[in-house]
């Protein structure tokens, strides 16, 4: 039932006055409804030139061939495949969010759980873009897939975890998009019967005729259950399966069995960093600071914290079995990583991914927005040197020292990053114009349970526990949407 | 004979609706739907609406997935053209886990969501059947068939005793049509 009353130790996931059902969509389709301000012009305007970088480093490659890039004989896999594996793991963190979260019912995901699947999508499309470009002959990429053909019927090697990271990050990206489409129907169909004219067409077709019945409604729980189900054990195997195109292979630093779990840790952690770096941003931006509330950004913050320990645990048990193997080619992986030409990057990635996130034992640090945010970032920046490191510093010095190299990007491996992140931000802040950024139909699912106004309420009714009511007036006071009167208001006479 | 074709008692909160539906149901007042605008949990087993068989298809379909999966694997690797790679069978089964476990999880997933939208009418274009436009946004709205029910002013009276905010009737069955 949606009256059910929820504990009052638990901290309110919606906070505000007068929060209505009507003042829930109003509210979050206010981006949608209404033309956009200001600061949503100038961050397209600087996302969509770095779109623009994209196409051009992107044209010039495909134009010259990869030989535009910085690699040469003995690092034939640098910034390319960095990009990929750093976007593929921001990717994860909408899918833990929309489905693990569901299946362990955290309800706090509901008001984050649509924008972390779109930033899902956006960043598998940059993703997905780096593996075809790598390929050198991307209009031969269709090849990786199993396809009668007329080459003596030679199929695709599916002993190859490349044919299997094909496989794995198509069908992730498919089942994201349905998941993430079907839960969007209700919230299109609530833009469509407030709309007029070509709009509302728009709309209508784009709600493939949602009308919100019961039957409807059963169903539709249903499917997202069953997403949910199924999503979880997927985002693992993505992560896996791209950790074993290393992990396979007998480069030293990268044969080890402990990728899987690292890999996937480490892309839950940046996922969440990337996650927290659009929310806190998008919330205060469009006012969202009620329905993304400071117990869903202290709880982001605890995740990110966890994950970073757990890569921070890999990281210490990669040079322990390197040490402990007695391989003198897996040593020396280690001790260059430590301590040669590319050991700024190395420390780099350790201060960013180990250190940093050990801010967020602090409570202070983990609910103040502006560390957050740029923790966050500090976050993602070590990520993407890890992966850096991973690549770069495994293949430039591996077994015969005649061959070893350095690598140096140029500018056109800067601007296919650049650019895709410039191409990420474009697709986001369409996506914030379009279509609601919030799950309307879940955070209103949350309003007669989890609200401040309902806990207020029952505070206000009494028969609690004088004790619960003082630690959940004490749990308010890190809340910036809180009033100090709102909790006044909660003091028991 | 009145035009009216449905009643519809508008509730602004789902308890009421609920409420609502007891009294209706309690006068034997038959319901044709509900339209909210969120799941209400427990309004199924109310309305006597059966439990979905969704999970039976997407069961199926995980099923034809993994054949699928498989049988692809094991005629193009060890039937149709199987190939000498380093000496290594041909029928590895370990490497086959994770390409049958991707066509497993994609078929699950497209044929189950296939499924939904086929059983409830959702395509792309399709005329939304909506008869409130308020109940996709912050309204809770019963729906009674005035050619079954004829006493009317009873089912207004017991939708308002309920807590309806407002009661229409409708003598178009959608009002979305254009």
């Amino acid at each position: 039932m949606s009256s059910h009353n929820e504990s009052i130790l638990r901290e309110p996931l919606v906070t505000g006055k007068d929060i209505t059902y009507a003042k829930v969509t109003d509210d979050i389709l206010l981006p949608v409804e209404n033309k956009p301000n200001k600061a949503w012009w100038i961050g397209f305007t600087m996302a969509a030139l770095g779109a623009l970088l994209w196409v051009v480093s992107v044209s010039y490659t495909f134009w010259t061939g990869i030989g535009a890039w910085g690699l040469n004989k003995t690092v034939g896999w640098a910034w390319d495949i960095t990009d990929f594996v750093w976007w593929v793991g921001i990717g994860h963190a909408g899918t833990l969010i929309s489905a693990v979260l569901l299946l362990f019912r955290q309800n706090w995901r509901n008001s984050i759980n649509r924008s972390a699947e779109a930033m899902t999508i956006f960043a598998v499309i940059c993703a997905a873009t780096y593996v075809v470009a790598h390929m050198g002959r991307p209009w031969l990429a269709y090849w990786i897939f199993p396809l009668p053909n007329q080459f003596g019927s030679l199929w695709v090697n599916f002993n190859s975890p490349l044919v299997w990271d094909a496989f794995a990050i198509s069908t992730y990206f498919t089942v994201s998009l349905v998941f993430w489409y079907c839960g969007l129907l209700p919230d299109i169909a609530s833009v469509r019967d407030r709309a007029a004219g070509l709009k509302r067409r728009i709309y209508s077709i784009l709600s493939f005729g949602w009308n919100g019945s019961v039957k409807t409604w059963q169903r539709f729980e249903i499917v997202s259950l069953i997403l949910a189900g199924i999503s979880t054990p997927l985002v693992l195997s993505v992560h896996t399966i791209v950790s074993m195109d290393f992990a396979t292979s007998v480069i030293p630093g990268w044969h080890t069995t402990i990728f899987p779990p690292y890999f996937v840790a480490g892309a839950i952690f940046s996922g969440f960093a990337m996650v927290q770096t659009l929310l806190l941003v998008m919330r205060k931006v469009l006012n969202f600071e009620n329905y993304i509330t400071m117990f869903h950004i202290e709880s982001m913050n605890k995740i990110i914290m966890v994950t970073g320990s757990i890569v921070g645990i890999a990281y210490l048990t990669e040079l322990f079995i390197a040490w402990y193997s007695g391989s003198e080619y897996e040593m020396y992986a280690f001790a260059n990583r430590i301590a040669g030409p590319y050991a700024w990057a190395y420390w780099a990635m350790m201060t960013c991914n180990v250190i940093s996130p050990q801010l967020f034992w602090f409570k202070k640090i983990r609910t103040s927005i502006p560390i957050s945010w740029v923790l966050s970032i500090v976050v993602n920046i070590g990520m993407w040197f890890e992966r850096f490191v991973i690549i770069v510093t495994s293949l430039h010095r591996d077994y015969i020292p005649s061959s070893w190299a350095m690598f140096y990007p140029t500018w056109t491996d800067v601007g296919i990053f650049v650019g895709s992140i410039g191409l990420f931000f474009t697709l986001f802040l369409l996506f914030l114009r379009f279509l609601p950024g919030i799950a309307i139909a879940e955070v209103k699912l949350l309003l007669k349970s989890a609200s401040l106004q309902q806990k207020t309420k029952l505070v206000k009714e009494g028969h609690l526990d004088p004790e619960h009511v003082e630690f959940f007036r004490n749990s308010l006071s890190k809340y910036d949407s809180v009033s100090e009167e709102d909790i006044k208001e909660l003091e028991t006479k | 004979m009145s035009n009216i074709k449905y009643i519809i008692g508008s509730f602004a909160d789902p308890d009421e609706l609920m409420h609502g539906i007891d009294k209706l149901q309690a006068n034997n007042i038959s319901i044709y739907d509900c339209f909210t605008p969120m799941p209400i949990h427990g309004i199924e087993a109310k309305l006597g609406v059966r439990p979905s068989r969704l999970p039976i298809a997407a069961f199926c379909f995980g099923l034809l997935g993994g054949t699928l999966g498989f049988s692809l694997l094991y005629y193009t690797m060890a039937y149709d053209w199987p190939m000498n790679i380093g000496g290594k069978p041909a029928l590895p089964l370990p490497d086959f886990v994770p390409v049958t476990f991707e066509c497993t999880i994609l078929i699950t997933a497209l044929g189950m969501v296939a499924t939904f939208f086929y059983r409830n009418h959702l395509f792309p274009g399709r005329a939304p059947r909506v008869m409130d436009l308020r109940a996709t946004d912050d309204r809770f709205v019963i729906a009674v068939d005035a050619n079954d029910n004829t006493d009317h002013e009873k089912i207004e009276d017991l939708l308002k005793e309920a807590g309806a905010v407002e009661v229409k009737y409708n003598e178009r069955k959608y009002v979305s049509y254009e």
